[in-house]
């Protein structure tokens, strides 16, 4: 098989993820483009080492035990990543992304006093 | 997209394509497509189930690359706990069931911009670069349980433990972070019913994890 | 002890006294008083003990070399002469005796610790000034006096006229130090070194290449310290200060360094003919002026100022025509009496709660209040008058006889135009001396009217120290004048019989006439009340000066002149009163020439400042301002948006990479 098949598919499904982490505006869909970018590295990992395994007669398998060590970050990675944006929508009452703006830059000058306020209206 | 087969001196060409060849394209197609519908759907949990479409697709390309314990274990922790995780997620942020109207944000003409640029340049360099390379399935299968198992506990051990270390603090990770609160609520600053609905729900994230491990 | 350790000590226990006067002001204030009159009295001690090892024989010098220092070599320098080991002496016992009155005189002051350890610095510089065998040691001395005269000046610094005061003593004699820094520079350049020694050898081998130009700089700055004609008006003003420190720089410290400077290196004047004649043209007009404007003045503290600076005048005079010996003579004798007349005054001025002379003559019984002021203040301004057998009249008929040898053309370097210039201008101070001695005498203590206010007893510390002083100003000149000789240059101190008769007919003769005047005038003085007093039974007799000094202005509408037409002065001076009441409007001078040129130029670079390189800073400032308001406008707090760019800029760098690799 040729190598150019998983490889362009795997770079057409990250950049698939990557347009999804930048345009979704729900947390936990980004979340899943994040998990559609592992998985398009993970099978040029896997599409790699069945090629290297043979061509370069590669015994380790890296390429194979860094997908599964990657999955299994991944795992970690969406347990963790759910409890923030649960955690989030609990003190804010909503998981937008585009609406958890604490870091913006105020009107003009913006006193602190301001930011504070805005913060504790959001809690509530 | 390349003109490979007339330049390529290989003795595969793309115009004469393996049956292998053949299913990976369709199951690639199906994938990237139920990728696509996943990240613009409007409705939140059909982009839950699409993505499993999705990773389904992918476990069915590592089964026809030859690594089927990868495919098994994709098929395990992704389609049986990550999506069911993320389901849980949605339903426990009151994702609206249905169609709505403001899944993507204003951001998405830039993202869409900077994704197919991305993309261009992506496959445009991976095949310059690997277009006349050649994997041979033939022979003994790459990634089975019995080659996969005694890589990882001849040369990866160390990695290996060291993962669980990984797990064990995304385990308390999680904890704490649920845990933090509940804390709040007692403190009686603001109970509201949102944080009761909420409170107990990552419990079951590290468990299902551990169990995939 | 060796004479040389001895000689250290002199000028570092004040120093030390004053370091530790510093430190410890706040945290411990019983030490305060211990601290400020013992590192002096020790240092009189010392400085007694130099003086009489030193014994008037062959000058003392010792050095060592802190650092190398360059071309021209700096070194930690003593030449203790006969000049220096007397000087010190007198240094030391009126600044003794000043911290003993401070005591007594600031007693409830709040500062009086940093004032005591100001009063030690001071006396340490003056004495390291003495003392010094090396130029730019002796130049620091110099220049910390000059500070430490701009903080004890402006010691009341409440009031406006302190602040302007202690500002201009500082400025005006900066003016005099800048020409006197490169004069000194000058001379070191013609000698190879800042020794004096070396310096004295090299002017007696004829290795002075610039004696006039040298000569003339290093008199700016002595014009400057030593409040000569034409940058003398800082004297008057610093009467703002606490009269304790008035008596401290007119008598010890300030103002003889630049005499003192003058006689121990009189041989780098003497090469200079030219020099010689300027010098006695400033003495000249200086006496002259001073003596006029100081009987005009209605301030008692501001006569006592200008007769300092007329006195001043008999020194440089003495120095003009060749005479150190008659000049440090004048400075010692003057040193005594002038620190006793100022000391006095304060007295004075406690007990009559005013500092006006006007007001003084309309009080009754001020001599009976302080008896100790009287008489001291009497012995005192005899010893000014020069009347015989008081100090002061052998010590300015040394200056006289000094001046009559140079007119005859019998003195070696000086010209006989400045012999001719010293004598008659001395003469004619003379007369106007004993005048306004008078004039002071007869207007502070025979006023007629009211009873003079009761102020309380004057403090022990303050009437003993007056009584100290006085012994000197009675005796010390007669007694000495037959010694001195030995310990200076040789020339004979003795008077002359001609200058003797003259000087001293004179001074009766200005005496008399002031006399004659009072009387007629001292009628009208019912007729015009005027006064103002200032009554704090209980006060301190800082706190009374500070405001007799404030209160003078808005009552009699000028800081030195007060409408008075009883005053003996007006009529004696007739219509000159009005120009000798401001100093012969010098000061107007210096404002047309100096003030109003710097003030304008100071306009004219806020102007530019203001709207010119404003204008660039301001532009400098909205640029950025303006691009800042546009990179503001992009943190809009969306992490998408800032992931988006991110990703964007990598697959533009990417794609760059790939096309410089490729080589497209």
């Amino acid at each position: 098989m040729h190598l150019v098949y998983p490889a362009v598919l795997s770079a057409l499904l990250f950049c698939t993820g990557l347009y999804g982490v930048l345009a979704r505006r729900n947390a936990i869909l980004v979340l899943m483009s994040v998990e559609l970018m592992l998985n398009a590295v993970n099978l040029n990992l896997v599409a790699f080492d069945v090629w290297l395994s043979r061509a370069a007669r590669d015994t380790l398998h890296s390429g194979q035990a860094l997908t599964l060590f990657t999955i299994a970050v991944a795992a970690a990675e969406i347990g963790i990543g759910l409890a923030i944006v649960l955690a989030v929508y609990r003190n804010r009452g909503t998981s937008d992304i585009d609406k958890l703006r604490d870091t913006a830059e105020g009107p003009d000058d913006a006193e602190p006093g301001a930011v504070a306020a805005q913060k504790t209206e959001a809690t509530a | 997209m390349s003109p490979a087969p007339i330049l390529a001196a290989a003795p595969h060409g793309f115009l004469s394509p393996t049956g292998v060849e053949i299913a990976f394209l369709l199951v690639g197609l199906v994938t990237f497509g139920a990728a696509l519908i996943t990240v613009t759907t409007r409705q939140l949990v059909h982009a839950a189930l699409w993505l499993v479409v999705a990773l389904g697709g992918l476990a069915v390309e590592y089964l026809l690359l030859t690594a089927e314990f990868i495919a098994w274990v994709q098929v395990l922790i992704y389609v049986g706990s990550v999506v069911v995780l993320l389901l849980f997620g949605l339903m426990l942020t009151r994702a609206p069931i249905g169609r709505s109207p403001d899944a993507d944000s204003g951001n998405r003409w830039a993202a869409l911009a900077v994704a197919v640029a991305a993309a261009v340049a992506l496959v445009w360099v991976v095949a310059d670069a690997f277009r006349t390379t050649w994997i041979d399935l033939t022979g003994p299968a790459a990634g089975t349980t019995h080659v996969t198992g005694a890589s990882l506990f001849r040369y990866w051990v160390l990695p290996f433990e060291a993962l669980s270390v990984l797990l064990l603090a995304a385990l308390v990770g999680a904890i704490v972070l649920s845990r933090k609160a509940r804390a709040g609520e007692d403190a009686g600053t603001g109970a509201d019913d949102r944080d009761e609905a909420a409170g107990a729900t990552p419990a079951p994230v590290p468990a299902q994890k551990d169990g995939a491990r | 002890m060796t004479t040389t350790t001895l000689a250290v000590l002199v000028p570092l226990l004040p120093f030390l006294g004053a370091a530790a006067g510093l430190l410890l002001g706040r945290t411990a204030p019983g030490f305060v008083r211990p601290l400020a009159v013992l590192p002096p009295l020790a240092a009189l001690a010392s400085a007694a003990l130099v003086a009489v090892r030193q014994g008037g024989g062959p000058a003392v010098n010792a050095h060592t070399e802190l650092t190398p220092t360059g071309s021209v070599p700096v070194d930690l320098a003593l030449h203790i002469d006969g000049f220096a080991a007397l000087v010190a002496i007198l240094v030391a016992f009126v600044a003794t005796c000043v911290q003993i009155y401070s005591t007594g005189y600031l007693r409830d002051d709040p500062r009086y610790p940093s004032y005591a350890a100001l009063v030690s610095l001071f006396t340490s510089a003056m004495l390291l000034v003495v003392y010094s065998g090396d130029l730019i040691v002796l130049l620091v001395g110099w220049e910390v006096m000059g500070i430490c005269s701009y903080f004890l000046v402006g010691h009341y610094w409440e009031t406006p006229e302190a602040r302007a005061a202690s500002l201009k003593a500082f400025l005006v004699t900066k003016l005099g130090d800048v020409p006197f820094l490169i004069g000194l520079f000058a001379l070191a350049t013609d000698a190879g070194s800042f020794r004096i020694t070396r310096v004295l050898g090299t002017v007696a081998n004829g290795g002075l290449h610039h004696p006039t130009l040298v000569a003339l700089l290093l008199l700016a700055g002595v014009a400057g310290k030593s409040a000569q004609f034409p940058l003398h008006t800082w004297l008057p003003d610093a009467m703002a200060g606490p009269t304790p420190v008035s008596a401290l720089i007119h008598a010890a410290t300030m103002v003889a360094a630049g005499v003192y400077f003058v006689a121990r290196l009189l041989p780098v004047f003497e090469a200079s003919g030219a020099a010689m004649l300027v010098l006695a043209v400033m003495a000249a007009v200086t006496m002259t002026g001073s003596g006029l404007a100081a009987l005009a003045q209605d301030d008692i503290k501001r006569v006592l100022a200008y007769s300092t600076i007329g006195q001043l005048g008999y020194m440089t005079g003495a120095l003009a025509v060749g005479d150190r010996g008659a000049a440090v003579f004048h400075l010692l004798s003057h040193g005594a009496f002038k620190a006793l007349l100022f000391l006095a005054a304060g007295v004075v001025i406690h007990a009559a709660g005013t500092n006006s002379l006007a007001a003084m003559s309309r009080m009754r019984g001020l001599r009976e209040r302080v008896p100790d002021a009287y008489w001291t203040m009497t012995v005192a301004l005899l010893a000014l008058a020069a009347i015989p057998p008081f100090s002061g009249f052998f010590s300015k008929e040394s200056v006289l006889g000094a001046a009559e040898h140079a007119a005859h053309g019998t003195t070696a370097h000086v010209p006989g135009a400045a012999g001719w210039f010293v004598l008659v201008a001395g003469l004619v101070t003379a007369v106007l001396t004993a005048a306004y001695a008078t004039r002071l005498w007869l207007l502070a203590f025979h006023g007629q009217g009211a009873e003079a206010p009761d102020h309380g007893r004057q403090p022990l510390t303050m009437t003993v120290v007056l009584w100290v002083l006085a012994v000197p100003s009675l005796a010390f000149g007669g007694l000495a004048y037959r010694a001195l000789p030995g310990w200076f240059d040789g020339t004979s101190l003795t008077p002359t019989l001609l200058t003797s008769i003259l000087g001293t007919g004179l001074a009766v003769v200005g005496a008399l006439l002031t006399y004659g005047v009072w009387q007629r005038t001292t009628r009208s003085l019912v007729s015009t009340p005027l006064g103002a007093v200032a009554a704090h039974p209980e006060g301190d007799a800082g706190l009374v000066e500070a405001e007799a000094i404030a209160s003078h202005t808005p009552a009699y509408g000028d800081i030195a002149y007060a409408p008075d037409p009883a005053d003996p002065g007006r009529a004696l001076l007739g219509p000159l009163h009005r120009h000798a009441a401001v100093g012969f409007h010098l000061d107007a001078v210096y404002t047309a020439l100096f003030v109003r040129p710097v003030l304008a130029a100071a306009s004219l670079v806020r102007f530019l400042d203001r709207e010119v390189v404003d204008t660039y800073v301001g532009a400098a400032g909205a640029l950025p301002r303006l691009l800042g308001a546009a990179v503001r406008r992009a943190q809009t707090g969306n992490v998408q948006t800032y992931v988006s760019a991110l990703l964007a800029g990598i697959v533009v760098l990417a794609v760059a990479v790939v096309l410089v690799a490729t080589g497209a």
